[in-house]
């Protein structure tokens, strides 16, 4: 099937492109790569009256050094964000997460941003960006605001962008010491989404872990932090017996969907095997 | 309707679409490249992958409005102007790397990209490479090789081991696991 009609516009800066939305009337979807859009699109899942195109806008991709952060634009592509030296060095969890995206084909179009401002609960970047402590900088007519992750994952599909704002980018603090990083993901078959998955950051000294970061995908709405597991590793040895201990915790507060692919009771299993799995493997042990 | 100019195979077309259009769409029913099949309609499974400015996309997910200005590469295209075959061509049809061919021109678009990228990929990779590919015949085990060859082919290395690479590559001596009738043939 094909989508419905739709009135489409294709700004070229992030100005035009709010007044495009201000101006498309009462149902507008911004189109990022559209991997997710145009699917749903053709299934008639949605049928917005106006489309506005990011494609064209050049300010909103690529990736910078700011000093303590990095900053990923919004319209940067899956793959571009995989091939950038700044991401591999800085934020390699990204990387690691962007690679179990989808295909090679959907990561040429997929974009971080896109990901980011759709917020599907089985999406791997959320975690990611949450584990993080990532800033997600939004444009609107009233002009630009910073998110923190923590605020901007409301719900299920819904996130704290306003109607008429877009993802302009997202800065992702540089974090201080030797950090090891991994995500670790559960999918059934190839190009899956992930029925659970956990982005892990670690910061060892002295033979302890001073600090760990994780974020869980696809275990409620919206991703989570494990906050009884990262608090049960600070400080705690590093051996493989203090994380399973710790990771034991990481269902914890969680409140995961049952749908065809697993129970909720299962998910919050994997989320405990996982979560061992990715902070051993992201602490080098 | 919405005027785009997108050169397809190395000719230029300006053509009104309805931004609705999809790439896959606009290719088979406005420029006639009905090479390049329309498999599953949901974004699974990689039979409508063209090069999108060098790099594969699948076609049933990009709007072709969006390949406005851009240079799009179809099965069509890939064959040297005089005919002579691609060299991952040549491999999917030497080595059996397809039964009933319908995803084969998704295949060997996804294949060319990896390539690019790989050119000397172990089996791992090319069987993750070519993961948002789905040959619903199954026909796995052959594609691999075929992909495999292709890449020793075009880096100049498949003929430097002489006649024995071939044959061990070829349909006939494939595991009988994934080739029943090579059982049948012996």
């Amino acid at each position: 099937m094909i989508p419905a009609p739709f009135a489409y516009a294709r700004p070229t800066t992030v100005d035009e492109a709010v007044q495009a939305i201000a101006e498309g009337g009462e149902d507008v979807k911004v189109m990022a790569g559209g991997q997710s859009l145009i699917p749903v699109m053709r299934l008639r899942l949605a049928a917005p009256e106006t489309v506005v195109d990011l494609g064209r806008v050049a300010e909103l991709r690529g990736v910078r050094d700011d000093g303590d952060a990095i900053v990923i634009g919004a319209m940067t592509t899956h793959a571009q964000v995989l091939a950038d030296p700044l991401v591999r060095q800085h934020a390699p969890l990204v990387a690691a997460a962007t690679e179990t995206v989808a295909d090679r084909q959907t990561r040429h179009r997929g974009t971080f941003g896109g990901a980011l401002a759709h917020a599907d609960p089985a999406g791997d970047l959320p975690a990611c960006a949450l584990a993080l402590d990532a800033e997600l900088v939004v444009a609107g007519l009233g002009g630009r605001r910073t998110v923190p992750a923590a605020e901007f994952f409301v719900d299920y599909l819904t996130t704290a962008l306003e109607e008429g704002e877009i993802l302009v980018e997202v800065r992702i603090p540089k974090l201080p010491g030797e950090w090891g990083m991994h995500y670790e993901k559960f999918q059934r078959v190839a190009q899956a989404w992930s029925i659970v998955a956990v982005a892990a950051a670690v910061r060892r000294e002295d033979g302890h872990i001073a600090e760990a970061r994780i974020g869980l995908t696809n275990m409620g709405p919206t991703p989570l932090r494990a906050t009884a597991t990262e608090a049960a590793l600070a400080g705690a040895d590093a051996t493989v017996e203090a994380v399973a201990a710790a990771a034991g915790h990481a269902a914890e507060g969680t409140s995961p969907s049952s749908d065809l692919n697993a129970q909720a009771d299962y998910r919050q299993h994997l989320a405990q095997v996982l979560t061992r799995r990715a902070v051993l493997r992201a602490a080098g042990l | 309707m919405t005027q785009i100019s997108v050169r397809v195979d190395g000719v230029t077309y300006a053509d009104d679409v309805e931004p609705r259009t999809l790439l896959v769409n606009y290719l088979r029913e406005q420029v006639g490249k009905v090479g390049t099949v329309v498999g599953c309609d949901t974004s699974n499974c990689g039979a409508c992958t063209v090069l999108l400015d060098g790099v594969a996309v699948k076609s049933c997910t990009v709007l072709a409005v969006q390949a406005d200005e851009a240079e799009v590469t179809t099965i069509e295209g890939v064959a040297a102007p005089d005919g002579t075959l691609h060299p991952l061509q040549r491999a999917f049809h030497e080595l059996h790397g397809l039964q009933c061919g319908f995803c084969t021109p998704g295949m060997i678009m996804a294949s060319i990209d990896l390539l690019r990228d790989h050119p000397d990929p172990s089996e791992t990779e090319i069987r993750e490479g070519i993961e948002g590919n789905l040959c619903r015949c199954t026909g796995y085990q052959n594609i691999v090789r075929a992909v495999q060859h292709a890449a020793g082919e075009m880096s100049g290395r498949a003929r430097s081991d002489g006649p024995a690479s071939d044959r061990s590559a070829s349909p006939a001596d494939v595991d009988t696991a994934a080739a029943p009738h090579a059982v049948v043939r012996a």
